[in-house]
Order: structure tokens, then C-alpha cells, then sequence
């Protein structure tokens, strides 16, 4: 078995666990853009529901405890946000921005009023996070060369929050374009005025929308604080709810386009850090910050039309005024 | 009064005010969630921002910086932009004023060095902000979009350009060696002891005169030349500019530019006037704050000089609470900076029904 193989199967490793909160955040603002309200707060979203997720795990001693709570967190700011930018029809944006600021100073302040820190909770104990679990015929698979490595390297080993990222990309993806409910969301986004002609609830929709993206986005900052890592720390969420901003257009806003971005974005995050002072022939050594600014850079070319064209949902950042 | 004037006073002087008055009750309404009593906070904040000779120096020196990203944010505001790159903007806009101030002739007298340190951060600042302009005027790729991917390469090349090449030989943090003399702008204490008056220490130094010019010049500009007309134009109406003979194209570019040369100048307070070298993060906040200044001011000059200095009151006040009360740290500004962004911006409609209802009902209607 060379070495090569395997470091290609453990980066990649790495590459999935990296991608998991991208594609909770990436589908969250899938919703969200899909009913025509620009998503820009995924990235406060994802912060607060680390942050609640990992204290109540932590107050309560259980992961699935601190799931809920870290769900309802983010749903709670999804619809702060639905209520300015839907019921209030305020600046989609700008309330989205007030959302990431609100979360990065509220969860500085209350983790120094409950736990007596600024932006740190307790580390969770094993039995408080979601752990890696090892999938059935390990033994029986590790027989097999090459497959056996994929198997127990890339496929089993995860926490149950990586199986579900990956499930709910499907999921979604039939929602939005096999149900009725998917068909109003695409057409809301497309022409509210149409739905509400039809009799349909614009308001109702974009909420509905907002709310499945706010639990999903909560889901992404749970797995940060509590299964990739065992604790919350000050800004942990580190830009991920931009790169799955980013992933969500350079996929077109098409949940396995942008399940490809997300793993991409994710790939090139894991192979930064591999690459950290190697050098490559020819080439020569490649800055880390260059692979690290790689999926804005893409998304940039993406967004001017150099390479395809990334066209938003046509009603998205508008609010919608009913005529009297 | 006609239902015109009441209609103006509603929206320019009343709906703001109970705005920034929400955003405040919100924000008391932390403090109790993490028993901290707002009005023990409050005074203390207020003693700790403008008691005190040095307190007050800190305040303002902090307002320096929000009056150059909250005119960043409010000129592209004017052109209906929202530009949310001030952040990349005023890191770049630091890039422009060290090179400046650490390779310029060190025998030139500062009479020439600071106003050519200050152009390197205009034009670094304006750098970085004419590429997504550019996309957003031609290309039609959304200027918040692009410009939050912006932040994201300043600070990824900023980090490089310390690490690698500004970093002195042998120094294992990242930043650069000590910019040479004449780009230092004077201390405010340091002045006021050349005329006899014994003032204490604080980080304020001359970048506040600055401040106050461009935010005369951007004053100026906007309501008084050609450019500020056309760019108010293209704001309020994109198809009655062009009507006008104007391109809006190539006012969102000039647009940009200034507004990204406005934040560019944090560079000019932060490291001109107080450390004097480059260092990692040093504009860490202040794009994001300026957001909060332009909608707290309504965009206009003098709002933001207030807002500015309430959000330097804040900054200092914070500073002074994380030092005096236990559950409280200076985070609590950024919350505020989120409540006043929600309810100044995003909400900013909140009361407007109820006020129109009693206060300017449409006649006849009632």
C-alpha cells in the first residue's frame, strides 16, 4: 500500500469532516434564497447554535439535549431575521449582517456570564458529544485490499452528524424539486407575484423557508462545537457560514452542485493544511493563504461570468409588497 | 402643519430617534438577562468614556476610526451600494500607508511624508474596493457578495505579506519594523504640552483633524459638486439618471472607489498615529462598526460625527466596564453594534405604521 493512497484516503477523510457544517449552512441558504430572502446571517447562525449547542450539552450532559437547544438558537435568529426582512420589509442584508454581529458579541457575553470565561464553554466530556462510530463488517472488509482502507478510513468512523449531512443533500434536493411545497419555494423565489395570485401566502412561504434553513444552519453549528470539536470557542465558526455562502452560488443554488462546492471548498481547506511547507516541483512552495483564499477566489471568477454564470433566484434580496 | 412637513419630520428626526432609542431598551434588556443592573452600567460607562481627561482621549481616538468607515459606508449607501468590504478595505488601506511610511526617503520632512502616507491608504483603500465595483457596474455580480469575499483575501493576503515579506529578519511576530519618524502623527497630549497644558496620555493624536476634513469634504461632495449629484442620482433612481445623461456604471465605480479610499484611511489612526508599524488585524471591527455609524447617522456627515463619537463613548465605556464589573466584557459593544445595525437598518421600518396612523393620516381616509 503506497503512501500516496493512503494520504489521498486521510485527506479526503479530513476533506468530509471539514465539508459537514458547509453543507448544513450551504442547504440552509439554499432554502432561504430558493423563497427570495438573501442569506447573508448563516455565518451568526452558525456561531450561536455552536455556542448554545455546546453549553447546554454541556449544563445538561447530553449531545442530543444539546442539539435541540442549538437548533432552536439558530432558528430563533432565522426568524429575528424573517421578521425584519419578511413582516417588517426591511434590507434582507442588512438585518442578515445585524444577525452575524449580534451572534459574535452575544456569545462573548453570555459565555462570561454563565460559565465565568468570554467565549469559551466547558469542554465536553465524551459522553456529552456526538462521537465516531464504527460501521458493522469493519473486520470482515479490512480483507479487501484498497477498499478495506476506503471503508474503514473515508466511509465508517464518523459521528452520526456526518451520515445525516450527507442523507439530507437528497432530501433536500427532492423537497425542492419533487413536492409541492418545493415547487411554491422555487416559484416564490422566481415571482412572488404569481404565488400570491394564486392565493398562496408569500409571507407564509418565506418564513417557512427561513425556518427549515434555521434549523438546518443550527444542525452545522452543533456538529462545530460539539462533534468536530469538544467545546466552544471564541469565533470557532471561523468564516464557514461565507465559504457555504460562497458554495451555495458557485452551486448554482442546486443542492448536489452545491454539495460538490462544498466538498471542493472543503478539499482544498484539508490539503492547506497538508500542504504547509512542502514544495511542489516546478511550482515551487505554495503560500497556504492562497489555498485557504482559493473558493472566494472561484466564486469571484464564478460570480463575473468568466466561467458560467451564476444566476440568484430573480425576486431574491426583494421584498415582496403586496398592491392594494 | 401640512401633512408633507409632518411626513419629513417623521422619517428624518422621529423614526430614528425611537429607532436608536429601541436599540438601547434592547440592548438594558441584555444587561438584565446577565444580571448586570443597565442603569449601574450605564453610568459607569458614561464616567469611563467621558469623565476623565484620558477617557475622553480614548473615546475619541476610537470615534476616529468609526468616522472614516461610517463615511465609507454611507457615500456607497448614497449610490443605493451597500458596501460591506470596509473590513478588506481599511486592512489594504494600512498596506498603502506602511509602504509608504516605511520605504519613503527617511530625510524628507513630514510636511511631505503624512500627506503622501495618507494617499497610500486613500489609494490602497480604493484598490481594493474598484474590482468589486468593477464586477457589480459590468458584470452585474452583487457588490455584497463579492466584497465579503474581498474581507476574506485582504486578510488572507495581508497575513502573507506580513509573514513573508514585511516581517523583519528575526522577528518571529508578524508584523513589520517601526515606520520611519516623520510619518508619526503627533499626540494630541504631546501638542497640547508644547503650548503648557498638561493633558493626560491617550492614543488621540491629529487623524481626528482629518476625520473632521473628510467628513467636510464627503459633506461637500455629496450635495455640492457634480460627481455627489450624480451619485445621488444613480441612488435614488437608476433609470432617471440615465435620463439625466449620467452613467451609472461608471458612477458606481467612482462610487466605490471613494467610499473604499474612506475606509482605507483607519490605517492613517490606527498605525500613523499610534503604533507605528504594521501588524496583523489592526482594523479589526471597524468595517463592520462603520455599517452600524451610517445607519445610526443616516448617512449624512454630521449624523455620523454623532454616531461615531457614541460608538467611541461605547468602545471606551466598554472598555471600563469589563475593567469594573465582573459579568460584563467589552463584547457587550458588539451586541449593541448588532441591535443598532437590526433596529436602525433592518427594522428601520418598525414603528413607521403606527406612527403614519395617528400622527399623518392620510386625509380623508380617517
Amino acid at each position: 500500500m503506497s503512501d500516496f493512497f493512503l494520504n489521498t484516503v486521510l485527506t479526503l477523510d479530513a476533506s468530509v469532516r471539514v465539508c459537514v457544517p458547509l453543507i448544513f449552512a450551504s442547504m440552509a441558504g439554499l432554502f432561504a434564497e430558493r423563497s427570495g430572502v438573501v442569506d447573508i446571517g448563516l455565518e451568526g447562525k452558525l456561531l450561536m447554535s455552536a455556542f448554545i449547542a455546546a453549553s447546554a450539552a454541556a449544563v445538561f450532559g447530553s449531545p442530543w439535549i444539546g442539539l435541540l437547544a442549538g437548533i432552536f438558537a439558530s432558528a430563533v435568529l432565522a426568524m429575528i431575521h424573517g421578521f425584519a426582512s419578511i413582516t417588517y420589509k426591511g434590507n434582507q442584508i442588512v438585518s442578515g449582517v445585524a444577525i452575524n454581529i449580534l451572534a459574535s458579541g452575544l456569545t462573548m457575553i453570555l459565555s462570561l456570564a454563565w460559565f465565568k470565561k468570554a467565549g469559551i464553554t466547558p469542554t465536553l466530556k465524551n459522553d456529552q458529544r456526538f462521537l465516531s462510530i464504527d460501521l458493522p463488517g469493519l473486520d470482515l472488509m479490512d480483507h479487501i485490499p484498497i477498499l478495506g482502507v476506503i471503508y474503514r478510513e473515508l466511509i465508517s468512523g464518523h459521528n452520526v452528524l456526518v451520515y445525516v449531512a450527507f442523507a439530507i443533500v437528497p432530501m433536500v434536493w427532492w423537497v425542492v424539486y419533487r413536492t409541492r411545497f418545493g415547487l411554491r419555494l422555487r416559484a416564490v423565489g422566481e415571482n412572488p407575484k404569481a404565488v400570491d395570485t394564486a392565493g398562496l401566502s408569500v409571507e407564509a412561504l418565506r418564513y417557512k423557508a427561513l425556518l427549515i434553513g434555521g434549523m438546518l444552519c443550527g444542525i452545522g453549528g452543533v456538529y462545530i462545537a460539539t462533534a468536530y470539536n469538544a467545546q466552544f470557542v471564541k469565533e470557532m465558526t471561523a468564516g464557514s457560514g461565507f465559504i457555504a455562502l460562497a458554495a451555495l452560488i458557485f452551486g448554482k443554488w442546486h443542492p448536489y452542485k452545491v454539495l460538490a462546492a462544498c466538498f471542493l471548498f472543503a478539499f482544498l481547506d484539508a490539503i492547506s493544511i497538508r500542504l504547509q511547507g512542502t514544495t511542489i516541483p516546478v511550482i515551487g512552495e505554495i503560500p497556504v493563504q492562497l489555498i485557504e483564499a482559493t473558493p472566494y477566489i472561484l466564486t469571484i471568477i464564478l460570480l463575473a461570468g468568466f466561467i458560467g454564470k451564476a444566476v440568484p433566484p430573480k425576486a431574491s434580496a426583494q421584498p415582496y409588497i403586496k398592491e392594494l | 402643519m401640512t401633512r408633507e412637513r409632518r411626513l419629513s419630520w417623521i422619517n428624518g428626526l422621529l423614526l430614528p430617534f425611537l429607532n436608536v432609542l429601541t436599540a438601547f431598551l434592547a440592548t438594558a434588556v441584555v444587561f438584565l438577562l446577565i444580571g448586570v443592573d443597565p442603569i449601574k452600567a450605564t453610568k459607569i460607562l458614561i464616567y469611563g468614556a467621558l469623565g476623565y481627561d484620558e477617557g475622553l482621549g480614548y473615546t475619541l481616538y476610537y470615534a476616529t476610526n468609526f468616522v472614516f468607515t461610517g463615511l465609507a459606508v454611507a457615500v456607497a449607501f448614497h449610490a443605493g451600494l451597500f458596501n460591506i468590504g470596509g473590513e478588506g478595505q481599511a486592512y489594504v488601506g494600512g498596506l498603502g500607508t506602511a509602504l509608504v511610511a516605511l520605504y519613503i526617503n527617511p530625510a524628507l520632512s513630514a510636511w511631505i511624508v503624512i500627506p503622501l502616507a495618507i494617499s497610500g491608504g486613500l489609494l490602497f483603500g480604493a484598490l481594493w474596493a474598484i474590482i468589486p465595483a468593477y464586477l457589480q457596474a459590468y458584470r452585474g455580480s452583487h457588490i455584497v457578495i463579492t466584497t465579503i469575499m474581498f474581507n476574506f483575501l485582504a486578510s488572507a493576503l495581508m497575513v502573507y505579506i506580513l509573514v513573508n515579506v514585511l516581517r523583519e529578519v528575526g522577528e518571529m511576530s508578524p508584523e513589520s519594523g517601526d515606520f520611519i519618524k516623520a510619518s508619526w502623527l503627533p499626540f494630541v497630549h504631546d501638542i497640547f504640552a508644547s503650548f503648557g497644558y498638561k493633558i493626560a496620555k491617550s492614543p488621540l493624536n491629529l487623524s481626528i483633524l482629518v476625520a473632521l476634513f473628510f467628513s467636510g469634504l464627503v459633506w461637500f461632495f455629496l450635495w455640492h459638486t457634480r460627481w455627489g449629484f450624480a451619485i445621488r442620482a444613480v441612488g435614488k433612481s437608476n433609470d432617471a439618471a440615465i435620463y439625466g445623461g449620467i452613467n451609472p456604471k461608471k458612477i458606481i465605480v467612482i462610487t466605490m472607489c471613494i467610499s473604499g479610499a474612506l475606509a482605507g484611511l483607519v490605517g492613517i489612526n490606527e498605525l500613523m498615529g499610534v503604533q507605528h508599524r504594521l501588524f496583523l488585524n489592526f482594523n479589526y471591527g471597524y468595517g463592520f462598526g462603520g455599517i452600524a455609524v451610517a445607519l445610526m447617522g443616516r448617512n449624512h456627515p454630521i449624523g455620523i460625527l454623532i454616531a461615531a463619537f457614541l460608538f467611541g463613548i461605547l468602545y471606551q465605556g466598554g472598555a471600563e466596564l469589563d475593567f469594573e464589573l465582573q459579568n460584563v466584557s467589552r463584547d457587550i459593544v458588539v451586541v449593541m453594534q448588532g441591535l443598532v445595525i437590526l433596529f436602525c437598518g433592518g427594522l428601520e421600518y418598525l414603528y413607521r405604521p403606527v406612527l403614519m396612523r395617528f400622527l399623518a393620516p392620510i386625509e380623508g381616509t380617517e
